[in-house]
């Protein structure tokens, strides 16, 4: 009880003239989810380091588990567990050195390291490759292997930075239990991730952060509130009548709808309205021309919140970061399970 | 029960700092020394440019060198000693870009180990690779001709300056590595030094023979300091003082720039 397990005031960091950090307040109480939400360069990946002690804030403070980044680094160290966005695994161990490894580095001592880095691999699926090195792993191997290794010291608070990123489907709903099995067990966890729907079903709160500003915060529940109610999800068969159809729904919310040019698609906020925003729009839509390939009635998902929040959907503010920063294109999984379903 | 594992490691930590800086050291460089268990070729690679060196020198460019009062092997074998060393220093740099690249680096600096622990560890084995290797050269030079003539101790002697000499640039290396951080680059850029050096000093030919210039260079270099003082140390007739002092403290020179300025470059890195 008493002081949250994760907690920064006004993190400012800056990298030459590019601010990674513009002020940012977060707060996670123990044994629960902060799920951080964000295109690639929002500011996540800083945060994390910043949090882990690898790098130091400009401005502002952050405190782990009771401990300061900056002055109380060393103990924090010893209270935190940290996967980062690539599998930071040695190919030419075996799994089980690789976690042994990080458990003698957590100061367990032999036979605890062995003992545990047996427990961990046999938890995670992986007793059977535990004497095979690690450059034999397939890709989700090799990342609940990070992950065994992230554990293995008993963290109270776990950072993992983009967990499933490059996971195909299956690999990450495993993962996912995985996770939330840990959560059971009273364990404090700070995820950043691009996927909407992994911060739908893994956190307890939600921070969404964009260009190094937060810009919104709660529960999934309260940010998808935001959208409010149901919405409707046009997707247009011809992208050049994009316009037209916008111009032919436009009135019938009165905050406006999102579109989103990338997917040819537009979302309306239907509020409790759903059924007669449905059937007026589609007449509309009729009377206009615009041949339809989608449309749908559903419940909002974080990507209709960030497209709301920031204007443009999840995965072009994702694009933009990846311009930026050069990393491997990631495709499709953060548009949800909404569309398609219908 | 979290809360308990934790405050014990916490606990343990500071009455045995010095245990930890050291069990941690070796931590890593069991990790760096099994990459050869499970890689052997990535050994014998490393020692396949040594030994080509040595027959190179030996029967291709020997017959052409005179070196007075020496047969030219032996004076041969102690340049390839320190050159061995010196271009094994260069998987030092290399070995780290590697870690930095992969994000091994990251978690190191995340977990509560000793924060000297990574490049200690790096050293440490990349010295043991060196020793492993130059071992493997001594008896390459042994039959190719070569002989101590001094004895046991001043032979172990020089062995042991050409590995501390090795692991001194070790830390230049693991400097230039953690600064450069591109695997590729900091191969690239690692010649740029270890060729000069290696190549214009007396390692292969007496200094006699180069223009003025290059003479001055080369006598001022570390590498012919060092090499001098393993002769003096394998040739029998040669004042063994002077050179030995010089390049000791050429070691501790280079150890105390690069020590701090490698560690800080590691703490720092991004």
């Amino acid at each position: 009880m008493g002081e949250p397990a994760i907690l920064t005031e006004g993190l400012r960091k800056r990298f030459g003239n590019v601010v990674a950090l513009d002020g940012v307040d977060l707060q996670a109480e123990q044994g629960t989810v902060l799920g951080l939400l964000g295109p690639n360069g929002a500011g996540k990946t800083t945060t994390v380091r910043i949090l882990t002690t690898l790098l130091p804030p400009d401005k502002g403070r952050a405190s782990v588990a009771g401990y300061d980044v900056v002055r109380d680094a060393e103990s924090l160290r010893a209270a935190i567990g940290l996967a980062g966005q690539y599998a930071a695994v040695d190919e030419n161990l075996t799994g089980f050195e690789n976690v042994e490894m990080v458990g003698r580095l957590y100061h367990l001592g032999k036979v605890e390291a062995r003992r545990r880095a047996n427990e961990v691999l046999e938890r995670f699926g992986l007793a059977q490759a535990a004497h095979r090195t690690a450059k034999t792993y397939s890709g989700g191997m090799r990342r609940r292997l990070d992950l065994g290794a992230s554990l293995v010291g008993r963290p109270l608070v776990l950072f993992l930075d983009e967990p499933t990123s490059g996971l195909d489907p299956r690999s990450r709903i495993g993962l996912w239990d995985l996770i939330r099995e840990l959560v059971r067990e009273g364990t404090t966890l700070l995820l950043t991730t691009q996927y909407l729907d992994e911060a739908d079903n893994l956190a307890h709160r939600v921070a969404v952060i964009d260009e190094g500003k937060l810009i919104a915060e709660g529960t999934p529940e309260e940010l998808k509130a935001r959208v409010g109610g149901e919405v409707v999800e046009i997707r247009v068969a011809d992208r050049s009548k994009l316009s037209d159809a916008l111009t032919a729904v436009f009135s019938l919310v009165p905050g406006g709808a999102q579109i989103d040019n990338q997917e040819a698609k537009i979302v309306l906020p239907a509020g409790e309205n759903g059924p007669a925003l449905t059937m007026e729009a589609l007449r509309r839509l009729d009377a206009a021309g615009v041949p339809l390939a989608d449309l749908a009635l559903r419940r909002p998902t974080l990507d209709d919140v960030f497209l709301a929040l920031t204007g443009r959907a999840a995965e072009q503010a994702e694009e933009n970061g990846q311009a930026k920063r050069g990393r491997r294109a990631r495709r499709r999984q953060a548009t949800g399970d909404g569309g398609d379903a219908a | 029960m979290t809360t308990v594992a934790v405050e014990k490691t916490a606990e343990q930590s500071a009455p045995t700092r010095l245990t930890w800086v050291i069990s941690d050291a070796w931590v890593i460089t069991k990790r760096n020394l099994l990459q050869y268990v499970r890689i052997p070729s990535l050994l014998v690679f490393s020692t396949v440019q040594p030994v080509m060196f040595v027959l190179l020198f030996r029967y291709v460019f020997g017959g052409a060198i005179n070196v007075p009062g020496v047969r030219y092997v032996d004076f041969l074998m102690p340049g390839i000693f320190v050159q061995t060393s010196v271009f094994g220093a260069v998987q030092t740099g290399i070995g780290l870009a590697e870690d930095l690249s992969k994000g091994l680096i990251d978690r190191f600096r995340s977990l509560p180990m000793a924060r000297s622990a990574v490049l200690a560890g790096r050293t440490a084995s990349d010295s043991v690779r060196n020793l492993f290797v130059i071992l493997l050269m001594t008896g390459v030079g042994y039959l190719v001709g070569f002989r101590f003539h001094t004895g046991l101790i001043p032979a172990a002697g020089a062995i042991l300056l050409a590995l501390a000499f090795g692991h001194a640039f070790s830390w230049i290396s693991a400097s230039i590595g953690l600064a450069i951080r591109d695997v590729e680059s900091v191969q690239a850029a690692s010649f740029v030094w270890i060729f000069p050096l290696t190549f214009a000093s007396a390692a292969f030919v007496p200094v006699q023979g180069m223009p003025g210039w290059l003479q001055a260079f080369a006598k001022a270099n570390p590498v012919t300091i060092t090499v001098n003082a393993m002769r003096s140390l394998t040739l029998a007739h040669l004042p063994v003082a002077r050179n030995l002092v010089e390049s000791i403290a050429w070691i501790a020179g280079l150890m105390v720039v690069f020590v701090p300025l490698a560690v800080r470059r590691y703490r720092q890195s991004v």
